[in-house]
């Protein structure tokens, strides 16, 4: 191991700060419940008793649509005997503006998402190694080391690293409550920037994420225009994450900030930036295919000189390109894909109603935020995770903790549905019927769920259906995936 | 006071290079792209370092692995589903296997490499500047010899806040790494306040086209070790070695002097891609490779930011694990390119130019010395402007690669074909005949010029040395394109 140059300082010495901070975050104690699943994953036929994977926001409910797109256009793919023409023109090219048709599919995806009622230039489209590249450029394009961007909280624990590791930039959260359904408000937005300029710091932006994770909610039009009319005044930078856009399943129905830009009458562009992706919307995370989109010509012409560090495969471009310019497919997929998250969604929060278990209402995302502070014997964050332990260890599933959200209040779980088979849902399922009524059977003092005014059930509570939990499984490869933050299995 | 819709520095400074008025030559290709058949008078593009002379051996390949296409893994079983999923930023098992397998392979299987060691990143842009983030930051230098790879400026320094200290190297030694080069580079870092922390060095070396020498190797291995910095060794052009002598990696030298358990066995790390050897820029295939298992988890959670399409590793793992592609594909290679690099030697020769004499990657370093009016890179920049508006070609100054010497120019020589580098080294011929020509004095001159030319159009004025010094010609980046 190589000896420090001055001899007291570990590794720090040799290696930069940055490699040796652990501002990565990956670090944290909630890697227990990766390593729980990573050591012994569900598998309905060869380990039924396994870690059901609900901590991996991943979309794999609509593969059977990709996949028979795939089979039927083989030419979308240079390795194929239709494809093989353009094999050379596509593996020389690594043009930072990316293929045109590549740029142009996704502006008219990113359109049909919303309807039409927003437009996306082709232009302003920029490529970046997923979302967690494009989030990471665009800060290196908006701000400088010690600037800081205020994040409503829960937020995606990621932007610690995507946001702060590299760049050097500071990430102040504005705890939301949950007597407000943790939605952002302008007085807490406010407040916070007030709080944060007041102690010296140099606020760049604020960054939502919308549709919310973890929380599975959309923002409404109003306080969507106030909080883009809130950075416009203070001149600060909007960054909107829209990486869920496609995932919306119920009402109220997605507005994206790219459409109250008009409506704000002091609203500058040059302000406003959205981070894009196909991971979630398409399920395609191995794919890598990010977007930054802003309104400022700066930031398109830096950002696209930054892209060079992480560029989508020109490979992968094409085939994107030629699968979203499929309008027929693309028709289909979005209204397939809700369709089926829907169903999903209504199935796990019914039936955790039913046991008393409520949740926020959620209409998008691939999970849902759940409400286990009447299981707490202390509203305490120790008590949080020693919930959490039980859950993963007991229980079985892997559930991510409200804390690891930097959520301000314990208790609360975010709990993903869209990553696995039908059958392992219902598996997930009888997991929590039994785990509640051990509890009760064994006198544990439970709260009436009426009690959780602050939370409302999506639905009322049905009477209870037995399901047949166990159903045929295909490989273990598709059932749940792991994080990318683990160490890959041979 | 706050600046009202500020951007961040590295947002409005330069120093990714891309601003510089190099990219005339740019401009004008983009205008009027030579084409065999379409537009034989327009301008051929020699500044683009791509390898476009062996994709009929990838294509056919293709055609002989349907598998591969139809996202099947090794049973015929459909893996479209995996791989969509697949965002582990440890990489596909399977791919880093193949990797290191073609890696070795390049080395004459003189050293091996263990897949854990190998970081994926999107391209050897990605790869070094992840290396530079993990070893070094704003207030450290990292030494690089000229001339070297424009885009190094935006790669190791934009947005990482480390600087460049050149190491100087001269014709006088073509070009080598000296001691004295090293030792001086080293306490000019110092005088300007920075701490070094590594040596980099591009071996094959672009834009000279020759590998290192096991004594410069040595050399330099000695000289980390006595810093006791890091040595970055960008392996890029491993396979384009076509000639004599062979290919010496750096990771040979650190085995060979057994160096395992010692210091700097930790600080030596290898930077690879795919673009220029298998010649798939488009594919974004970066690695690095370090025994250092500090600098591979790091670097491993930086390549977050840019990971390699599973559908990209998929493809390559089969087609890096197939031994007799492998094998036929790195010995053809090297064929062509010796031929098409002997092409344009003898193509300059018979125009009274000589080149550094090399033996691996995609281009010549071409001595034109003696056509400069005077020697300095104003003259240089004169020169070029003439070779891109009046011969009609697009090649890079020395200058732009930092080259301490006025007069020198890399010309590409794999991404065209035959014919075309055929009526590249016509222009230049006639050119070359004309400038005898029309040298003042001579009383035989005239003003007869190729019927390809047109008139030159006025440009800025020379610059001073100090300005150009500063800028950065990213030769094949005016739209985009990497090295």
């Amino acid at each position: 191991m190589g000896i420090p140059k001055d001899g007291g300082n570990g590794l720090g010495a040799v290696l930069s700060k940055i490699a040796t901070d652990g501002r990565h975050g990956e670090d944290s104690p909630y890697f227990d419940g990766w390593k729980a699943y990573e050591e012994n994953p569900f598998h309905p036929a060869q380990n039924p008793d396994g870690v059901i994977q609900m901590g991996l926001s991943e979309n794999g409910l609509c593969f059977d649509l990709t996949e028979d797109w795939m089979k039927s256009n083989p030419k979308a793919s240079i390795c194929t005997a239709e494809g093989v023409e353009n094999f050379s023109s596509i593996a020389n090219f690594q043009d930072y503006h990316g293929l045109p048709e590549f740029r142009q599919a996704i502006a008219r995806f990113m359109t049909r998402i919303r309807c039409g009622r927003a437009k996306f230039d082709s232009d302003r489209i920029v490529m970046s190694g997923g979302c967690t590249g494009a989030c990471e450029t665009l800060v290196f394009c908006l701000a400088d080391p010690e600037d800081a961007f205020l994040v409503p909280s829960p937020y995606y624990p990621a932007f610690n690293r995507d946001v702060r590791w590299r760049t050097g930039v500071q990430l102040i959260p504005i705890n939301c409550k949950s007597s407000n359904n943790f939605q952002l408000t302008l007085p807490e937005l406010e407040s916070a920037y007030e709080e944060a300029v007041e102690s010296g710091v140099n606020v760049k932006g604020l960054i939502l994420t919308n549709p919310s994770n973890p929380l599975g909610t959309t923002l409404d039009r109003t306080s969507l225009r106030e909080l883009l009319e809130f950075t416009s005044r203070k001149k600060i930078h909007l960054v909107c994450d829209e990486i869920y856009s496609a995932t919306v399943f119920s009402s109220p129905e997605f507005t994206s900030v790219s459409e109250v830009m008009h409506e704000v009458e002091c609203c500058d562009p040059n302000l406003v930036h959205i981070i894009y992706s196909l991971s979630k919307d398409m399920g395609l995370p191995g794919f890598r295919v990010g977007v930054i989109y802003s309104y400022n010509n700066t930031v398109v012409s830096i950002a696209r000189k930054m892209s060079s560090f992480g560029l989508v495969s020109s490979q992968t471009q094409l085939l994107v390109a030629s699968m979203l310019s499929d309008e027929e497919f693309v028709e289909k997929f979005l209204e397939e894909s809700p369709r089926r998250l829907r169903a999903r969604h209504r199935k796990f929060v019914r039936a955790l109603g039913e046991v008393g278990i409520g949740c926020l209402q959620g209409n998008a995302g691939l999970f849902f935020w759940m409400d286990l502070r009447h299981f707490l014997k202390e509203q305490t964050f120790e008590e949080e995770m020693r919930l959490w332990r039980v859950i993963v260890h007991d229980v079985r599933l892997n559930v991510s903790p409200g804390s690891s959200f930097g959520c301000p209040e314990p208790g609360f779980f975010r709990v993903c549905f869209a990553n696995m088979e039908e059958g392992t849902a219902d598996v997930a399922l009888g997991r929590i019927r039994a785990f509640v009524s051990k509890r009760e059977h064994d006198g544990e003092k439970k709260r009436k769920w009426g009690g959780n005014k602050m939370l409302r059930l999506s639905l009322k509570p049905l009477r209870y259906d037995e399901n047949n939990i166990l159903t045929t499984m295909s490989s273990p490869d598709m059932m749940s995936p792991r994080s990318p933050l683990v160490r890959a299995r041979n | 006071m706050k600046q009202p819709l500020s951007l961040s520095s590295k947002a409005t400074c330069n120093t990714h290079g891309q601003d510089s008025s190099y990219f005339l030559g740019w401009q004008e290709y983009e205008k009027d792209p030579y084409d065999e058949i379409h537009n034989q008078g327009g301008i051929i593009q020699m500044g683009l370092a791509e390898n476009q002379l062996s994709f009929d051996l990838l294509e056919s390949w293709l055609s002989e692995n349907p598998n591969v296409a139809g996202f099947k893994g090794n049973h015929g079983e459909l893996i479209f589903r995996e791989l969509a999923l697949f965002q582990d930023y440890h990489g596909r098992l399977s791919f880093k296997q193949a990797m290191v397998k073609f890696m070795a392979e390049l080395r004459g299987n003189k050293v091996s490499f263990d897949p854990s060691k190998l970081v994926l990143t999107a391209g050897a842009t990605s790869a070094n500047e992840t290396l530079m983030f993990c070893l070094a930051e704003k207030g450290d230098a990292i030494l690089v010899p000229t001339p070297y790879y424009p885009g190094f400026d935006r790669d190791l320094k934009w947005r990482t806040g480390a600087e460049i200290v050149p190491i100087h190297c001269t014709s006088s030694n073509r070009f080598k790494v000296t001691s004295s080069a090293l030792e001086q580079a080293y306490r000019e870092a110092h005088s300007l306040d920075l701490n070094v922390k590594a040596v980099l060095v591009t071996n094959p070396s672009n834009p000279l086209g020759t590998t290192m020498t096991r004594k410069e190797l040595s050399l330099l291995m000695d000289f980390v070790i006595d810093k006791e910095i890091h040595l970055v060794s960008d392996e890029i052009y491993s396979g384009t070695v076509f000639g004599p002598p062979s290919f010496v990696s750096i990771m040979e030298v650190l085995d060979e002097r057994k160096y395992d358990g010692h210091d700097v066995w930790d600080r030596v790390h290898v930077v690879y891609s795919l673009s220029k050897d298998l010649g798939l820029p488009g594919f974004r295939v970066g690695a690095i490779y370090s025994n250092n298992e500090y600098v591979v988890a790091a670097a491993t959670k930086m390549s977050s930011f840019g990971l390699v399409s599973s559908q990209t590793q998929h493809f390559l793992s089969v087609l890096l694990s197939d031994d007799k592609f492998t094998c036929n594909y790195i010995e053809e290679n090297k064929q062509r390119l010796k031929l098409r690099h002997s092409l344009l030697v003898s193509g300059l020769s018979s125009a009274g130019i000589c080149c550094l004499e090399s033996n691996s990657g995609l281009f010549c370093w071409v001595d034109m010395r003696h056509l400069l009016s005077s020697n300095t890179f104003e003259a240089e920049m004169e020169l070029w402007r003439k070779i891109v508006f009046r011969v009609k070609l697009n090649i890079s100054p020395g200058s732009s690669c930092h080259c301490t010497e006025p007069g020198w120019f890399r010309l590409c020589f794999a991404n065209m074909s035959e014919a075309t580098l055929d009526v590249a080294m016509r222009r230049i011929k006639e050119f070359v005949a004309e400038i005898v020509v029309t040298r003042p004095g001579n009383p035989a001159s005239n003003n007869q010029r190729p019927s390809h030319s047109r008139p030159l159009t006025s440009f800025r004025s020379p610059l001073s040395k100090k300005s150009l010094a500063k800028w950065v010609f990213r030769l094949s980046l005016h739209d985009g394109r990497e090295r």
